[in-house]
Formats: C-alpha cells, structure tokens, sequence
C-alpha cells in the first residue's frame, strides 16, 4: 500500500471512530432527554414533570377498564406489574387496545392525579403467527399451569412460553 | 484476485460484464417478487393478532433491510473511493444513493401505513422511526452534495465524506428498539435466535427478501452502467457502446 493511500485509510478509519466515540457519548448525555415513553415505575418513585406533555407506556391492567355510558370516555390503569398509572381519555381507541396489551398514552397529569391523555397508541409484539398456533401455545400454557398447580412445577413454563398472555414482549 | 479487482476498475470491461449479470438479477427477481408477492398476500395464514393487516411486513421488512444494507454498501464504496482513488466505487455509491433512499421511503411509507390501523397513528417521534428518518436525509444529502459541485470529482470525495459520517446512523436504527423504550416492537429476524414467526408466514417474507436484493442489485447494476457511461463520456472505447452491449 503506498503511504498516501495509507494516510487516507487512517483518516477514514479515524474519521468513523471519531464520529461513533463521539455519537456514543451524545446519546449517552442525552440518554434522561430521549426518553419516549416512562414506565409506570418511573412515573410513580422518579415523578415527572407536570404541565408538560409526556407519554407513559406499559400495559393496560386486567380489569382496569370503564367505560362512562353513553359518552367516548374511558378510563384505565397502565400497569408494569409493579405500578400503576391511572388514564382516562376521550376518543377513538386502536382496534388493538385491549386489557392486557401494550399501550402508550401522551398527555399530561391531571389535577386529580389522573393521566388525562390526548392521544392512546396501541403496541403489538414480534410474534407473528396463525390463530390456531396462538391458541395451541395458550392452551399449552394453561395445561402447564394447571400441572404446576397440581404439583408437577418441573413442568410449569416448559409449553408455550414462546408467546406470553399480554402479548407483549419487552419495551420498557 | 488483484488481477480481478483491476479488471473491473476499468471502465470498458466493467461495462460489458455488468450488462451481461442484469438479467441474472433482474429475472429471478420478478420471479421471486411475483411468488413471494402471491405467497404473502393469499397464501401466508392471517395474524392471530393483527388479522391481515400484518401482511404489509412482506414489502416493510424487505424495503427496511435494503435501506440499511444499501447504506453501509454506498458507505463502503465511498471510503474504496475516497482511499484508493478507485472511480468505479464513487460511481456505485452514486448509483446506489437514490435507490437506498427510495427504499427508506418505501419502508417509511409502509410503516406509516401500518402504524395507523394498528397503533393507531400515522407516525410518533420514537427511536425507531426518528433514526429511519435521519436515514432518508442522511440519503437525500449525500445526493445533493454530490450535485452541489460544479468538479465531479470534488463531489465525489464531499459526499463520500457524508456517506461513511452517516454510517453511525445504521447501528442506531438497528439497535433503537433495543436500547429506548419505542412504539415499534423488537426485532422478528435476528441472527442469534429464533425467528418470532412461524415458518408459513417467514418463508414467503425470506422470498419477498431475496427477491428485494435481487431486484435492488438489477437497478443498481443499471444505474451504475449508467454512471460509468456518464462519467466516461469522451473516451474512446465508448464509440464502440450501441447500447445492446
């Protein structure tokens, strides 16, 4: 390799180095201000901030769900297992927003404490599958539960683990 | 292997092989995008969750792939140019760029498509669609700042520039649903594991796949005789070139 050519293999090997180290430290500063959404944890111990607009995701509790009679608003809890955010909205909802389901609310909190969203968006996994396979995986899982209940705990999430109830995989 | 590579430097002998590979692209590609196209559409069982809504992945996945590969292969073509003065490479990442970035339309487009009745909006500020954005500028600015330079060659070396800076965007948009909270779900596809699709929906996606690359390496073998032919306007083993070649 001649030195001239050399010294522009170095330049741009440095040159992407250089523009990585330096992308990695940005997101990394930035890492509090690029959040999209918080999680019901984050939102309940860290608080956020009032009189802005955010997002919380997680998913919609079991149960948690009202409808008023006779008007479009809802109310619901989004839940990460470990806490909950209580949501009310008005409006039209995705065909997928179910209990259970990811979902990702953007609105502000309330002066009742309320999560008064503007705007719900419903999240899906990356598990794609024929109904019939879903409904074997559940029932599989069901089976195992049942044993484990029984006593067989060896068995307990050996059948069907592939897909989870929620249908929701990761994200926060 | 270096006689090789010196070979397809030049120009003329450049010329003639690539028009004799189009067709070995160009038609495999229809046959594959035609199979994978019914395949997706009417074969492929619907989704337990998303019904047939989810067979817009059959054009999403493919175009998405392309954007990202058509990229890194526009950015390594760039620094072949840029540190061995190679033309051929500055004319591939030329012939590459508006490809790529129709591709990253495609994807943007189909993703919208496909976030309305789903997620229930055209589009959110997330990791993922932000990054894919950046992608399609990062694209539109290597063409224009190849077009702003009155020197070609000058051109060249500024947008090769561009195109290897925005490299690090690619680990970014991959990565995104891994390292924030995102509206778009993980990966299916990975390498290291199991695909999260069963094997009557993936093969027909793995056809719509190849028959992407396939078509994305015809256009780009067109393209690129295109550039050649542009870039070598006046020299004289283009008298020969009637265009059947």
């Amino acid at each position: 390799m001649t030195p001239a050519r050399k010294r522009r293999l170095v330049m741009v090997s440095a040159l992407v180095a250089g523009v990585g180290l330096a992308t990695t430290l940005a997101l990394r500063a930035f890492q509090e201000n690029m959040l999209y959404f918080y999680s019901p944890t984050e939102f309940v111990q860290n608080g956020v901030p009032e009189e802005r607009t955010i997002r919380v995701g997680g998913l919609v509790a079991d149960g948690s769900v009202r409808r008023a009679a006779g008007s479009m608003t809802i109310e619901f809890e989004v839940t990460d297992h470990a806490y909950t955010v209580p949501v009310t909205y008005t409006g039209v909802l995705p065909d997928l927003f179910r209990e259970g389901q990811g979902v990702v609310a953007r609105g502000r909190i309330g002066e009742n404490g309320m999560f008064m969203a503007e705007n719900i968006m419903a999240k899906h996994d990356e598990n794609y599958m024929p109904p019939e396979v879903a409904q074997a995986l559940h029932a599989g899982k069901m089976r195992a539960i049942e044993r484990a209940r029984e006593g067989f705990p060896d068995d307990a999430g050996s059948n069907g683990t592939a897909v989870s109830d929620s249908g929701y995989a990761g994200g926060y | 292997m270096w006689l090789w590579f010196h070979k397809l430097g030049s120009p003329p002998h450049f010329y003639r092989t690539a028009g004799r590979l189009i067709p070995w692209f160009a038609i495999p590609a229809a046959l594959l995008l035609v199979a994978g196209t019914l395949g997706g559409l009417v074969i492929a069982p619907a989704d337990y969750e998303q019904g047939d809504g989810f067979r817009i992945i059959y054009v999403h996945v493919p175009s998405a792939y392309l954007a990202m590969f058509g990229y890194v292969a526009m950015a390594i073509a760039a620094a072949v140019g840029l540190i061995w003065r190679m033309k051929l490479a500055f004319a591939f990442a030329a012939a590459c760029a508006p490809v790529g970035a129709a591709f990253t339309f495609l994807c943007l487009a189909t993703g919208s498509l496909w976030g309305k009745p789903m997620w229930g909006v055209w589009w959110d500020w997330d990791g993922r669609m932000t990054s894919m954005l950046v992608l399609l500028f990062l694209y539109l600015g290597v063409i224009a700042l190849r077009g702003a330079f009155d020197d070609a060659a000058k051109g060249d070396r500024a947008a090769a520039l561009l195109a290897i800076v925005g490299v690090v965007n690619i680990p970014i948009i991959k990565f995104s649903v891994d390292w924030w909270n995102t509206l778009h779900q993980p990966a299916t596809l990975s390498k290291l594991s199991a695909p999260s699709m069963t094997m009557d929906m993936l093969g027909w996606l793995l056809v719509m796949i190849v028959g992407h690359m396939l078509f994305f390496a015809a256009v780009v073998t067109l393209r690129l005789r295109g550039e050649v032919l542009l870039r070598e306007r006046g020299a004289r083993w283009i008298r020969g070139v009637d265009g059947r070649a």
